[in-house]
């Protein structure tokens, strides 16, 4: 049984008509996969369904062998904006989560400096040691979706949701965090469902690649991406994963033009 | 900025002060308008040290009316600020109301007020409510109510419930807009007082003020004037002083 199950999911929010439609998809657990398509075309939809904040109007989605019925608690989310709390520091944002989570939240006193180990920890590994005291106003804009990165992390969570998180970051601090968020997910493995516009991202990163038509969204297109781990920055000059991107590019195009 | 600059500015507001009252006298002498018309500036501080005791007296009875509406205010708007802030549907039920309310001149509410209240000090107090707890309403609420959706779903997906997202992230996060608006409010009750008190009271620095004036002592209405505006810019530098160490984050660009 997949970990995450979407048989025929459509959703629309109103009478205009299904934001995504008739989606059915697999996705294993520690599974990393990317969907990419044209603006607007439902990606952040299936986030919304896949973690339980919204329901489907039509068909079933089921993580982990349950249907969905409401927030799921095992997922993690992080956005293009940060979204910081600017008057919490670097640690207490990230402990964020933990002040709210059960079973976290009835422990969050007692427990508390094994928690902001924890934070510590995944700061270490984000690159962020020595700026725990730092607020979040003092912090680029890399370190900021850092910080939203180990955020979305401190829980635990078995699926983590990313929803175009290094769009609005410079190319090099976004190939810089593409390794991060690799090597997070080389070491703990978790699911992914990254949404991304960037064909390069989708394919340095995942395992699978979606492809989403327009509105309403649908899925027209999965691609395995059978490049070796673990990835090398370096890899994304090499001949296959040019021509793969390009394919990709193609398909994305062709969309577009329809 | 240098050192120099800082101290130009820092002096420059006193330089003004100084300036105008050098204008007001040289203008009240040029032009030799009688002083039951409009006093000069030395016939105004005259009056301030002549009735020290009295002008004393009744500052102090505004000052303690005007904080204790203020007080009310505060807990008031805060209270209401945060209901109809974390709800938009009340949002939308009330802030039609509370705008129509706004719009009211509190003056007409002082007669109301002294058939339910009698005159003296319960009618000034609550003028002062009145007229000062809508900008905290709005400030709060709108604080509440302008929180970024995709921060409400990262909490949401945490099982967060509507509390929690309220109390950890909507409340800190409106407190800016609490501080700002305290500023406003502070000064708007001290209108509300003396509103008040030149029409129901007698006592405070608008009772002193209608007092003087219906004898013609214009040089003591000034000095109670100065006394007021003197009394609400000195609890507006308090209310800036505290909003600047409450909400520090909010204000990184000036440092």
């Amino acid at each position: 049984m997949a970990f995450v199950d979407f048989d025929r999911v459509s959703l629309a929010y109103d009478d205009s008509g299904n934001a995504i439609e008739d989606i059915t998809l697999k996705i294993e657990e520690g599974e990393f996969v990317a969907f990419v398509g044209p603006s607007g075309c439902g990606k952040s939809t299936f986030m919304k369904l896949c973690t339980g904040l919204h329901g489907p109007t039509g068909g079933q989605v089921r993580v982990d062998d349950e249907p969905v019925g409401g927030p799921l608690k095992i997922s993690g989310m992080a956005f293009q904006n940060a979204n910081l709390l600017p008057w919490r520091t670097t640690l207490d944002n990230v402990l964020l989560p933990l002040e709210i989570v059960k079973p976290y939240r009835h422990e969050f006193r007692r427990r508390r400096e094994e928690f902001v180990g924890w934070a510590r920890d995944l700061l270490r590994t984000v690159g962020l040691e020595g700026y725990e005291d730092q607020y979040p106003w003092q912090l680029s804009g890399g370190m900021q979706q850092r910080a939203s990165i180990c955020r979305a992390l401190i829980h635990r969570p078995r699926l983590l949701m990313l929803d175009e998180p290094f769009a609005a970051l410079d190319a090099f601090t976004r190939e810089e965090l593409w390794c991060v968020l690799r090597d997070l997910w080389e070491a703990q493995r978790f699911t992914v469902v990254l949404v991304t516009h960037d064909l390069r991202e989708a394919a340095f990163l995942a395992d699978t690649v979606y492809v989403m038509s327009r509105r309403p969204g649908r899925i027209i297109e999965r691609r395995q991406i059978d490049l070796p781990r673990p990835r090398e920055l370096a890899t994304t000059y090499e001949a296959p994963f040019i021509e793969l991107v390009q394919a990709l590019r193609a398909q994305i195009g062709e969309i577009r033009s329809a | 900025m240098t050192n120099k600059e800082k101290w130009r500015e820092r002096l420059a507001p006193w330089v003004a002060v100084v300036v105008l009252v050098l204008i007001w006298e040289a203008a009240v002498r040029l032009f030799d308008v009688p002083s039951f018309i409009f006093p000069s500036a030395s016939a105004t501080a005259q009056a301030l040290v002549t009735f020290a005791g009295p002008i004393g007296m009744h500052s102090w009875q505004t000052l303690w009316t005007t904080m204790a509406g203020f007080a009310l205010g505060v807990v008031v708007g805060l209270g209401l600020g945060f209901i109809i802030g974390s709800s938009r549907f009340l949002y939308h039920a009330c802030y039609p109301l509370l705008v129509g309310f706004n719009a009211i001149p509190k003056v007409a509410f002082v007669p109301i007020l002294v058939v339910w209240f009698g005159i003296g000090s319960v009618p000034a107090i609550l003028t002062a409510f009145l007229i000062c707890f809508f900008p905290i309403v709005v400030n709060v609420a709108t604080g509440l109510a302008t929180l970024e959706p995709e921060l409400e779903d990262v909490l949401r997906v945490l099982g967060a419930r509507r509390m929690d997202v309220l109390l950890k992230v909507g409340l800190p996060r409106s407190l800016p807009y609490f501080f700002a608006s305290l500023k406003v409010a502070i000064t708007l009750a001290f209108v509300g007082t003396v509103v008040s008190e030149t029409v129901a009271s007698n006592q405070g620095i608008g009772y002193l003020m209608m007092s003087a004036g219906s004898q013609m002592r214009m040089s003591l209405v000034f000095a109670g004037l100065i006394v007021i505006s003197a009394m609400a810019m000195v609890m507006y530098e308090l209310f800036a002083l505290l909003e600047k160490r409450m909400t520090a984050w909010a204000h990184r660009g000036q440092r």
